[in-house]
């Protein structure tokens, strides 16, 4: 018997369907894949070092860089972890929690439109990348409204919100979500019946129930294989169990599964922002906390007490009791966990990042192994990871 | 409900559960580290935590023992969530791994390997993930200077 010889080849980190920097070493029989290796880490910045030496609501602007697709999911992890571990969780007024909740689904819409336009771009459907970005433009001029960026919005805040939604920006978002649902008809008119989309993706990177929960998956990879769980229902956070939604779940635990459960997924979206809408009452949008909370702009620069109260919290922090708490929310990705530890100080004194990235991105190997290099594209863009929240 | 998952451990493993605490209703068990591998195979098996969400280390400079390794489980059956920590000595900063149990774990032991510097037996592939093969030092522990190594510190302020 001739002895059978592989071929390795480096993909990435410089390598546009590997969305960002990831390197994956490919063990190769011909264009079947025998091994893949991701090696990751080009894009670590040491958030949770950063945090340690940072107080909490200073911390808060480095959790719009882990998933920059998705920075107000980031954020809103973050702000809950830390009103859980100040013990203020029931203090948030209702009007701050429907904004979270109608910026986290728009936030949840603008990452799945980026993944959809990335994805079907690597498998070669160019036109759905245009519309998508199209949309997803209207959504960073929004974010631009609100809080001034379009990616590191940085917009919650420890106790609320950073500020009150400015003139009209309802009827932006009602026309927005009034659309939304036709759009994605064209996304699937352009890609569910096509004979070349369904080859790439039906039955390509499969991965069962029992596999993707002990690699821990999580998010629509999860939802795909059969498993019946989002957080947003099952351990729900600012208000969710307020709306109705249905939890999408799909069994056929492979890309064209995981497909049509995040287009779904938009479609929920749209309507849960359509009854936060609707709930938006007029009312103050920060908890009457002053000891934890940063006191609203108007204050700090018309009176003295106001910048000297937000002078103490920014340079002292909060402080909450020693402690930890485990608080994580229905990132788009997946689940994103912030584990705290309080030592009494003004500063976190751990704080761990639960990526949904990051473990997802380990389910690749077993994903791609036995099909064709092509396939491996399909996967990585199926997988939706970003790699600053892998890298952190 | 966690309550009656701490008294199902504490009847099969008395000897090693070491401190129960609750706090802002999140239940965390210290157990010891000789243990953790028998543990979370009778949490996955026996009470249903078949989830591990996060695993990490953390570091408590000038306490005995130094380290902490935190398992953070869930149960997506009764989307019910355990802490589980064991105490790990500076001199002998290794915990026997959990890749066996989940295999998630994996990743999560690699880089507590590189950040903090705590090292797990048996682990099928322990190599750096985050930081240059060749770096030397844990970053995360707190000990290791925020600029980096072999630099002057600054002196002015985190902006």
């Amino acid at each position: 018997m001739a002895k059978k010889e592989t071929m390795t080849i480096n993909m990435g980190p410089q390598h546009p369907s590997t969305h960002g920097v990831l390197q994956l070493v490919l063990e190769l029989d011909g264009e079947i894949v025998v091994d893949a290796v991701p090696h990751i880490g080009f894009l670590h910045r040491g958030v949770e070092k950063l945090a340690e030496n940072r107080t909490y609501h200073r911390a808060l602007p480095l959790t719009d860089r882990l998933d920059y697709l998705a920075p107000m999911s980031n954020n809103l992890g973050y702000v809950l972890a830390v009103e859980k571990l100040l013990g203020i969780t029931d203090k948030i007024p209702q009007r701050a929690k429907v904004v979270r909740v109608m910026m986290a689904e728009l936030t949840r819409i603008k990452s799945h439109l980026v993944w959809l336009a990335t994805h079907a771009l690597d498998i070669g459907a160019m036109t759905v990348f245009l519309y998508c970005f199209r949309e997803r433009e209207a959504i960073m001029d929004m974010y631009e409204k609100l809080s001034g960026a379009r990616m590191t919005s940085n917009y919650f805040r420890i106790g609320g919100l950073s500020q009150d939604l400015p003139e009209g920006f309802e009827d932006d978002v009602r026309a927005f979500i009034e659309a939304m649902p036709g759009h994605i008809e064209t996304y699937e008119g352009l890609l569910t019946g096509n004979k070349i989309w369904q080859k790439r993706t039906i039955g390509v990177a499969t991965i069962s129930a029992e596999d993707a929960i002990d690699i821990g998956l999580s998010g629509p990879a999860l939802r795909a294989s059969g498993v019946d769980w989002d957080l947003r229902r099952d351990n729900p956070y600012s208000g969710y169990e307020e709306y109705d939604f249905n939890v999408i779940v799909r069994d056929g635990c492979d890309t064209f599964d995981r497909y049509k459960v995040r287009l779904d997924e938009m479609r929920e979206s749209c309507k849960i922002i359509a009854q936060a809408l609707d709930k938006l009452e007029p009312g103050p949008i920060l908890a009457d906390a002053p000891d934890v909370c940063l006191p609203p702009k108007k204050d700090v620069v018309n009176s003295i007490e106001g910048l000297i109260h937000q002078f103490k919290l920014i340079t002292e922090g909060c402080k909450p009791e020693p402690g930890e708490v485990y608080q994580s929310v229905e990132a788009p990705k997946g689940e994103l966990g912030f584990y705290i530890i309080s030592d009494g100080s003004g500063n976190p004194f751990r704080m761990k990042i639960r990526p949904p990235s990051f473990v997802n991105l380990q389910a690749l190997p077993q994903m791609v192994r036995g099909r064709l290099l092509a396939d491996v594209i399909a996967a990585i863009g199926t997988l939706d990871i970003v790699l600053g929240e892998i890298d952190r | 409900m966690s309550q009656a998952v701490v008294a199902k451990l504490k009847g099969a493993f008395a000897a090693s559960v070491l401190d129960v605490k609750e706090h802002r209703g999140e239940v965390t068990v210290t157990v010891k580290k000789e243990d953790i591998v028998p543990i979370c195979q009778f949490l996955k098996d026996e009470a249903g935590y078949n989830f591990l969400c996060d695993l990490c280390g953390v570091d408590y400079l000038g306490q005995q023992p130094r380290f902490m390794v935190v398992y953070n489980l869930y149960n997506i059956a009764t989307k019910e969530r355990l802490r589980v920590k064991v105490p790990v000595a500076e001199d002998d900063a290794c915990v026997d791994t959990v890749s066996t149990v989940w295999a998630t774990a994996n990743w999560h032991e690699r880089e507590c390997w590189d950040l903090m510097g705590i090292s797990f037996n048996n682990h099928p592939d322990l190599r750096r993930i985050l930081m240059p093969a060749d770096w030397e030092g844990h970053p995360l522990r707190k000990d290791y200077p925020l600029q980096g190594p072999d630099r002057e510190p600054y002196q002015g302020r985190l902006s």
